[in-house]
């Protein structure tokens, strides 16, 4: 195909999508227009039937928790597929040699400055802390088990960046972040059988659902909990990964 | 529309650009964070405080920190291999 040709085959498409796309523009709702039915049931049932409030955490942990247990199995998937890959490359080099030479780059690696090792060693409480507040009112405030699990991961990101030397540390650590996205995903199924247990269907909200403040929503909490566990496991897991020798050896060679 | 909302879509417009027009892509990294804090912004001033959230844990943190790695994990694999093309460094 010569230049020319191609520009007019763009040139063609192009005036067919903007066509569409003015059409489909022409054909939406007023702003701030919702014509939907669901979010304002959603918005009225929420806090009298599960006395939680917020409705967007409890839609995702409750009337749809079905979605959020398929949501989880995909990160899993996706974090196994990543780690399938960096470890096929691993083994094609001679491992414990590797391993040994990576050791000794960390340890002759210049260590961050003193204050920037403080600030990290200040900053990682502080984001750990909020982490935890974000999955723990979860069903209250916006936030949650998604959100909140990336944000504790950024804590252990913050460590590693600031102090160096707890990536020798981090070697060891790899398998209690699997563990612990494992067992945040194991914890959101067994949620859904617990309702089955209670006579009631898969995910059913089988907990009472309290009054008000942190113990509502039944589920919801735990739910979020247990989403917590598993984006956090799942992040550090990926990042434990990713900084892996090939990083360290440009970082600590030259 | 609030004028905060008109503001904050005319930024998200912008950002978007500066993403797409940056060629380097460890600074493109970096645009791309400010851009998702500039999406997750928009989305709090559009009342969706949940989306926000997670807009800005995973568009200016995790998404850049990943793109960060998987870059210096392509480079250094491309200097081990020049390395051992040239034995005699």
């Amino acid at each position: 195909m010569t230049p020319r040709a191609r520009l007019a085959v763009f040139a063609l498409a192009a005036v067919g999508l903007a066509a569409l796309l003015v059409w489909g523009l022409a054909g939406l709702p007023r702003f701030g227009d919702y014509e939907g039915r669901y979010g304002r049931i959603i918005a009225r049932d929420t806090v009298p039937q599960r006395k939680a409030t917020d409705a967007v955490g409890v839609t995702t942990f409750d009337y749809r928790g079905i979605d959020t247990l398929g949501e989880e199995f995909i990160l899993l998937v996706s974090v196994v597929g990543v780690m399938a890959l960096l470890r096929a490359h691993r083994e094609e080099t001679d491992e414990s040699r590797a391993r040994a030479q990576e050791l000794e780059r960390i340890r002759k690696a210049p260590l961050p400055s003193e204050s920037l090792t403080l600030l990290g060693q200040t900053l990682a409480p502080i984001v750990l802390v909020l982490g935890i507040y974000v999955v723990a009112h979860g069903h209250l405030t916006p936030g949650g088990g998604f959100q909140g699990g990336v944000v504790l991961a950024a804590a252990l990101l913050v460590l590693y960046l600031t102090t160096g030397r707890t990536a020798f540390r981090r070697l060891r650590a790899v398998a209690a972040f699997e563990a612990v996205e494992a067992l945040g995903a194991l914890g959101y199924a067994l949620i859904g059988v617990g309702g089955l247990i209670a006579g009631a269907q898969f995910l059913h909200n089988f907990i009472p659902h309290g009054h008000s403040g942190l113990l509502t929503g039944g589920t919801v909490p735990l739910a979020n909990v247990s989403v917590g566990f598993a984006v956090a496991g799942a992040i550090a897991t990926l990042l434990s990964e990713m900084l892996d020798q090939d990083l360290l050896r440009s970082r600590g060679g030259r | 529309m609030t004028a905060l909302q008109a503001v904050l879509l005319i930024l998200v417009g912008a950002g978007g650009l500066a993403v797409a027009a940056t060629r380097d892509p460890v600074r493109q990294a970096l645009v791309a964070s400010l851009f998702g804090l500039l999406l997750g912004a928009l989305f709090f001033a559009f009342q969706a405080p949940d989306v926000a959230l997670s807009q800005i844990v995973v568009g200016s943190l995790a998404l850049p920190a990943m793109i960060l790695l998987a870059i210096a994990r392509t480079r250094a694999r491309a200097a081990a291999d020049r390395q051992r093309e040239e034995p005699s460094e």
